[in-house]
């Protein structure tokens, strides 16, 4: 999403708290999910906040406790885990630039990136504002904790999570700052290949691996055409 | 170590790992005009791989369930009205509510 054009005015990290605001809410609400998937799945309260604490990643949590849950496994669990979190190797590749300091910080940097905070910092000319990229991130770690200790000690009175319609949240969420960010006709083009290419893994690779491949979509960026344009927005 | 202690820690782990690699890998260094061209464009193919896995993937089957209509009328609205709150709220419901029927 181009929330900061160069040469406009920089983003803060407070804009980047508001603008995480609404994912942050569906973060939080999901995350209530979290914690009462994760006790029924043999998790105790205290560990199921742990996981959200250090874990900080909600596919890959609700993956590895849908895989206990069905009888795997540690090793299975941590492999399917990794697998979902995969998309992230392209998105750390594409934020590696825009980062400074030495490989210790910008590891530690990297450590933000959740799915929305990503998009959000993305400044739409191949850069990303590092203030919009921690603001919205720490916003929604706050929630993500928050959700979770509510349904780790709520999980009685919860019940049935999927009841609520919570997990339409995000994907609902992503189509949203999917079709603000893609504006151009290369976009929404590119946008339908990395959908179709994610359809067509879905039955034959695990999850996770559908939407790293899918990423692939985003090499129509090397033909002639994509290039002039990005120079001229750069220019 | 119990089975859910193990997995806390190698989720943690491999998380962080994954995260690390390409903020290290690919720090510090300008850009090539074809690696903005990229990555500007990666956007739009990651998060539509999103929204397609989440509203229509069950596992390794394609389905179309009470989130896919839910998802696509919050999109509808969104179309309409660039709520992005609106858009969500009225996903959860619809799903909510076809969930009940």
């Amino acid at each position: 999403m181009a929330v900061d054009p160069p040469g406009s005015q920089p983003s803060t990290f407070w804009d980047g708290v508001r603008a995480g605001v609404p994912f942050a809410i569906a973060g939080g609400m999901l995350s209530i999910s979290f914690g009462v998937v994760a006790q029924q799945a043999g998790f105790s309260a205290l560990e199921a906040i742990l996981m959200s604490l250090v874990v900080y990643a909600g596919s890959a949590q609700f993956t590895a406790v849908a895989i206990l849950a069905a009888g795997g496994g540690a090793a299975a669990a941590i492999s399917a885990a990794t697998l979902m979190n995969s998309r992230f190797l392209a998105m750390g590749a594409a934020l590696g630039p825009s980062l400074p300091g030495g490989p210790l910080k910008r590891a530690a940097q990297g450590q933000t990136v959740v799915d929305a905070s990503w998009a959000l910092a993305s400044r739409g000319d191949g850069t990303f504002d590092r203030s919009m990229l921690f603001g919205s991130s720490a916003m929604q770690f706050l929630t993500w904790q928050t959700g979770t200790v509510i349904g780790a000690l709520s999980a009685d009175l919860i019940g049935d999570p999927n009841r609520l319609g919570l997990d339409a949240l995000f994907p609902a969420f992503f189509l949203a700052l999917l079709m603000a960010e893609a504006r151009t006709g290369r976009a929404r083009a590119v946008a339908a290949l990395g959908g179709l290419i994610a359809l067509a893994l879905v039955p034959f690779a695990p999850a996770g691996v559908p939407v790293l491949v899918a990423g692939a979509a985003a090499l129509v960026g090397l033909t002639r055409s994509a290039r002039a344009d990005i120079a001229k927005a750069q220019s | 170590m119990s089975t859910v202690a193990i997995v806390i820690g190698g989720v943690a782990l491999t998380t962080a790992a994954v995260k690390a690699v390409g903020p290290v890998a690919l720090g510090g260094r300008d850009l090539p005009d074809w690696f903005s061209s990229v990555v500007v464009l990666l956007a739009p193919a990651l998060l539509m791989a999103l929204v397609v896995t989440q509203t229509l993937a069950d596992g390794d089957r394609l389905t179309v369930g009470p989130e896919t209509a839910g998802v696509a009328a919050g999109g509808l609205l969104y179309w309409r009205t660039e709520s992005i709150v609106g858009c969500g709220l009225l996903a959860a419901a619809l799903t909510a509510a076809l969930r009940a029927l």
